[in-house]
C-alpha cells in the first residue's frame, strides 16, 4: 500500500513541475469556455421553449468542464506506451508490486497533478467574472466533492484500459484513439449532457462516462438534488468497480499473451 | 520551382511508404478521427433538436460551415505535420540538418511527414459539407464551384499559416505552444458556426487579426445566398479567400525572421 | 586567395537563467535575464584548397560553433568570414552545395529507408545531375564497400555501416570542402581505420579539403599535418603537428585492471599517477622503456586482468600548451 502511494505521491510531484504547460492550458482552457459560452448563448437567445437546464446552469457546467479538463484521458501514458511498443513491459513484472495497481497509480496522479495547476485559476477567474455560481448549498457543495473524487478514479480506470490496450498493438491503436472521443461527448464537457435528445438519455444515464463530469457538476448546482447522492454516487461506485475488474482481467489476458509470444 | 515541386512529391512518396508499412493501424486511425469529429458533427444535432435554431440559422446552413472548415482545417492538418512536430527538430538539433543542405527549409519541413491519418477529418466534413449542399439545394454554377474551391484552397492557407506560426515560435521557446491550439483548433471550431453568432470581440479577432471569416463566413454566404445579418455587402465574398493566400504569404516572412533569429542564436 | 578566410571571429551565447517557481515562470516571460558566453572569442585562421586539417579541443572549446558559422548555419557577433569567396550565412543555398558534413553522432540518412533509397533522395535534393551521381555512387560504393548492405534500412545498420553510409551521403554531390565531426567516435577498431584510410584518400585523390574536429588523438596523428588547439573560444595552436608534440611529450598511459582492489604496482619505469577501484593508471615514457617490455614486465609481476595503453588525454595536452605559453 505505502509502495503505491510513494508512486503516486512521486509522479504526482514530477508532473506538478510542468507550471508553464498549465499556464498555457489554463489561457487554452479559457478560451474554450468563451467559445462554448458564446455558442449557448446564442442558442438560447434563439429559442423560447423551456430547456432541461437554465442557461445560468450552463454557463456554471461550461466552467467547471474546462477547470477539471485535465480529469479526462485523452492520450495513453507516454511512458507505459514506449515500455510497452519496446517490449519492456517484463521488466515491470520483476517489481514486487501487482502491475496494475501499479499503473493506476500513475494514473490517479496523470489525473490530478495537471487538474490541479489547472483547476484553481481557472475556477478563481470564471468565478470572478465569468458567472461561475458558486454551489448551490453545502449539501450539494459536499456532493460534489465526494463525486469529484470517485470521478477521478472512474477516470484513471478508464484511462488505464487503453493504456493495456495498446499491448495488442492494432486494436490498442483503434481504442486509444475511440474511448478517449466517446469518453470526451458521452462525459458531458462538448454538451451538457440533460441537452442531448430524451430519447437517448436512458443510454446516458447508463453509462459510465457521466460520471467524470456530468455527476458532479450537476450536484453541484443542485440540477441532482442532494437526496439523490447515493444513487449517483452508487452508479459511479458500480462502474469503478466494474471498470476496475475488467481492466485487470486484459491487463492478465495481455501478460498471458506477452509471455507466449515471448515479449 | 518544377525542381521543388518534384521533390515535394518525393517526400511524400517516401512518407506515404512510411506509413503504409503500418497499413492496419493507420486505417484504425482514419476510421477512429472519423468516428470521433461524426459524433462531434452529433453534439451538434443535438442542440438543434433541442433549440430549432441559432440566430435564425437551420441546422443545415450551419452544416455548410462546418463541412467546409473541416476539409480545410483537416486538409491543412494532413500537410503541416511537419512544422506541427517542429519543435521537436529545434530540440534535436535536426533543424541544422536542414539548414546544411540547397534548399528552402519550407519545403524539406512540409515534405517531412504527410499527415495521412486525418484524412479521417477531410472525409467527415466533406461528407457534411455534400449532405449540405443537397438539402439546401444550392444552384451549383461554375462560378461558385470555382469560389468552393478557392475557399477551401484558401482555408488551408489559413490553417498552414498558423501551424507555420506555431513552429516559428519555437525558435523562441518550445514551452506553452499549446497555446496556438486555441487558434488553429479554435479557430476551426469557431468557424463551425456563423460568426455572426459570436459577441462583437470576437467576431473581430477572427476577421481582422486572424482571418479566418475570409475563407469561411462571407464566401459560404455567397454559396448559400443569404445576405450577412452583419451587412457586408454580397461580393465580398467572391474575393474574400485571398486574404487567405496573403495570410500564408505574410506567415513566411515571419518565419524567415525565426530561421534568421535561430541562426544567431543557434538554441 | 585562400579557400577560407577567418577573421577576428566573435560569437556570444545568451544563455537565459532560469527562475524557479511559478512566478519566476511568469517573470520569464517578460524579462529574462541573461548570462553572455563567450563561445569564440576573435579568432582568426585561414586553410588553402587541398589542406586536411584537425580541429582540436575539449568539448565546448568552439569546435562546432566555428564549424556552424562556415558552413552559414549560424552568423557571428563580429568578425569576417568567407568560405570560397562567400559570406556563408548571407549564401546559405549557395554555399552548402559545395560542403559535405558528417556529424559523427548524428545520422543524415532516412532512418526507415534503405541506404540507397536515402542516397537517391539525397541526388533529388542536391541536384546531382544523372552522370555524376552514378559516377560518384559507384566510385564511393566501392571503395567503403557497402555493396552488400545497401538495401538496408539503416536503422538496421551496425555503427561502424551507418558511418561509412554517412560518408558517402556527404560526398555524393562531390563537395569541394568536407567538415567531418567525430567521424570515428564509438567506432570499432576495424572501421576506425577503414573511415581513416577513406578520409586519407579523399583528400589525396580528389583533392578535398577536409576539415576534422576530433576527440581522438590517434585520428589527428594519423591524418592531419596542420592542427588548430581551441580551447575557450580561443585559438592556442596553429601549425604542424610536431610543434606540438612538444607539448604532449612522449608520455604515454597504461590502464591496467587488476584482480585484486587497491593493490600496489610498482615498477623503476612507470609512475601510478590515479587509481580507481581495480583500475590503475600509469605514465611511462616508451624511449626509456619499450612498451612491449613493460607491459611484459608487469604481466610477470602483477595479478592482472586487462591492460591498454593510450595517449594522454586532450585535457592535458591544452594544459601542458598553457604551461608552454606562459613560459614564452
Amino acid at each position: 500500500m505505502i509502495a503505491y502511494w510513494t508512486v503516486i505521491s512521486a509522479r504526482y510531484r514530477m508532473l506538478l513541475q510542468y507550471r508553464a504547460a498549465a499556464i498555457a492550458g489554463v489561457v487554452t482552457q479559457l478560451f474554450w469556455g468563451f467559445l462554448r459560452v458564446m455558442i449557448f448563448d446564442a442558442f438560447y437567445r434563439s429559442s423560447t421553449i423551456t430547456q432541461p437546464m437554465s442557461f445560468e446552469n450552463v454557463i456554471t457546467y461550461v466552467w467547471l468542464g474546462q477547470a477539471l479538463l485535465a480529469l479526462i484521458p485523452l492520450r495513453p501514458d507516454y511512458e507505459i506506451r514506449n515500455m510497452i511498443l519496446k517490449g519492456n513491459v517484463a521488466y515491470e513484472l520483476i517489481r514486487p508490486l501487482n502491475l496494475y495497481w501499479l499503473w493506476f497509480s500513475r494514473e490517479l496522479a496523470n489525473r490530478t497533478a495537471p487538474t490541479t495547476l489547472r483547476s484553481i485559476p481557472i475556477f478563481i477567474l470564471s468565478m470572478l467574472f465569468f458567472d461561475l455560481q458558486p454551489p448551490t448549498s453545502l449539501l450539494s457543495a459536499f456532493g460534489f466533492i465526494i463525486s469529484i473524487i470517485l470521478a477521478i478514479f472512474l477516470s484513471s480506470s478508464i484511462s488505464i484500459i487503453v493504456n493495456i490496450s495498446l499491448m495488442w498493438t492494432i486494436s490498442g491503436e483503434g481504442v486509444s484513439q475511440i474511448l478517449p472521443a466517446i469518453v470526451w461527448i458521452f462525459s458531458g464537457i462538448i454538451i451538457p449532457l440533460p441537452l442531448f435528445p430524451d430519447c437517448v438519455q436512458p443510454i446516458l444515464n447508463f453509462l459510465p462516462f457521466r460520471g467524470i463530469m456530468d455527476t458532479p457538476f450537476r450536484l453541484y448546482m443542485g440540477h441532482i438534488p442532494p437526496d439523490q447522492l447515493l444513487n449517483v454516487v452508487g452508479h459511479q461506485l458500480i462502474w469503478i468497480v466494474i471498470l476496475i475488474a475488467f481492466g485487470r482481467w486484459i491487463l492478465n489476458r495481455g501478460l498471458k499473451r506477452l509471455v507466449i509470444q515471448g515479449g | 520551382m518544377l525542381n521543388s515541386i518534384k521533390l515535394y512529391f518525393r517526400f511524400l512518396e517516401i512518407s506515404l511508404r512510411g506509413q503504409m508499412q503500418y497499413r492496419a493501424s493507420f486505417i484504425m486511425q482514419i476510421i477512429g478521427q472519423f468516428f470521433m469529429t461524426f459524433i462531434e458533427f452529433v453534439a451538434i444535432w443535438s442542440l438543434f433538436q433541442r433549440f430549432g435554431s441559432i440566430k435564425g440559422w437551420t441546422l443545415v446552413e450551419v452544416a455548410f460551415f462546418y463541412g467546409l472548415v473541416n476539409v480545410s482545417f483537416a486538409l491543412s492538418e494532413v500537410l503541416s505535420r511537419g512544422f506541427d512536430t517542429f519543435a521537436g527538430m529545434v530540440k534535436s538539433g535536426d533543424f541544422d540538418r536542414l539548414l546544411l543542405r540547397p534548399r528552402s527549409t519550407v519545403l524539406q519541413i512540409a515534405g517531412k511527414e504527410f499527415h495521412m491519418r486525418r484524412f479521417g477529418r477531410v472525409l467527415q466534413g466533406a461528407i457534411i459539407l455534400v449532405w449540405a449542399s443537397i438539402v439546401l439545394n444550392i444552384n451549383w454554377t461554375v462560378d461558385k464551384i470555382i469560389l468552393v474551391l478557392f475557399s477551401i484552397l484558401a482555408g488551408i492557407c489559413i490553417f498552414f499559416g498558423l501551424i507555420v506560426l506555431q513552429a516559428t515560435l519555437s525558435f523562441w521557446t518550445i514551452e506553452s505552444l499549446e497555446i496556438m491550439n486555441t487558434l488553429t483548433y479554435g479557430g476551426a471550431e469557431t468557424s463551425h458556426y456563423p460568426l455572426n453568432i459570436y459577441r462583437k470581440w470576437f467576431r473581430r479577432f477572427f476577421t481582422y487579426i486572424i482571418p479566418i471569416a475570409f475563407v469561411n463566413y462571407f464566401p459560404v454566404l455567397v454559396i448559400i445566398g443569404k445576405p450577412d445579418p452583419l451587412g457586408t455587402p454580397s461580393w465580398l465574398g467572391w474575393i474574400s479567400p485571398i486574404v487567405g493566400f496573403v495570410f500564408l504569404v505574410v506567415t513566411f516572412r515571419i518565419w524567415n525572421i525565426g530561421v534568421r533569429h535561430y541562426k544567431s542564436t543557434g538554441s | 586567395m585562400s579557400y577560407i578566410i577567418v577573421e577576428n571571429l566573435v560569437k556570444h551565447f545568451r544563455i537565459a537563467k532560469r527562475k524557479p517557481g511559478l512566478l519566476g515562470a511568469f517573470k520569464g516571460v517578460v524579462h529574462r535575464k541573461f548570462k553572455i558566453i563567450k563561445a569564440l572569442d576573435e579568432i582568426s585562421f585561414s586553410i588553402e584548397p587541398g589542406e586536411l586539417v584537425g580541429f582540436i579541443g575539449p568539448n565546448g572549446a568552439g569546435k562546432s560553433t566555428t564549424v556552424k558559422i562556415l558552413a552559414g548555419i549560424l552568423i557571428p557577433n563580429s568578425g569576417r568570414c568567407v568560405v570560397m569567396g562567400r559570406i556563408p550565412w548571407k549564401e546559405r543555398v549557395a554555399n552548402v552545395r559545395n560542403i559535405g558534413v558528417v556529424f559523427g553522432q548524428r545520422t543524415q540518412l532516412w532512418w526507415d529507408l534503405p541506404v540507397i533509397e536515402s542516397f537517391e533522395l539525397l541526388k533529388e535534393i542536391y541536384r546531382i545531375p544523372n552522370t555524376v551521381y552514378k559516377n560518384n555512387t559507384e566510385e564511393l560504393i566501392t571503395l567503403l564497400n557497402l555493396m552488400e548492405i545497401l538495401n538496408t534500412p539503416v536503422r538496421q545498420l551496425s555503427l561502424g555501416q551507418r558511418m561509412r553510409c554517412d560518408l558517402v551521403a556527404s560526398l555524393l554531390h562531390s563537395p569541394s570542402l568536407l567538415f567531418l565531426d567525430e567521424p570515428t567516435i564509438g567506432l570499432d577498431a576495424v572501421s576506425k581505420l577503414a573511415v581513416r584510410d577513406f578520409i586519407e584518400r579523399m583528400n589525396k585523390e580528389q583533392g578535398t579539403t577536409i576539415i576534422l574536429a576530433t576527440h581522438d588523438m590517434d585520428d589527428i596523428e594519423t591524418l592531419c599535418k596542420r592542427i588548430i588547439l581551441i580551447n575557450h573560444g580561443k585559438i592556442l595552436h596553429d601549425g604542424p603537428l610536431e610543434k606540438l608534440r612538444v607539448a604532449m611529450s612522449d608520455e604515454r598511459q597504461l590502464i591496467v585492471d587488476m584482480i585484486m582492489e587497491n593493490y600496489e604496482i610498482d615498477d623503476p619505469d612507470a609512475k601510478v599517477v590515479r587509481r580507481n577501484g581495480h583500475r590503475v593508471y600509469l605514465r611511462f615514457n616508451p624511449n626509456k622503456v619499450s612498451t612491449a617490455e613493460l607491459i611484459k614486465r608487469i604481466t610477470e609481476r602483477h595479478p592482472i586482468r586487462d591492460l591498454f595503453v593510450e595517449n594522454p588525454p586532450i585535457e592535458e595536452i591544452i594544459a601542458k600548451v598553457y604551461l608552454e605559453q606562459d613560459k614564452l
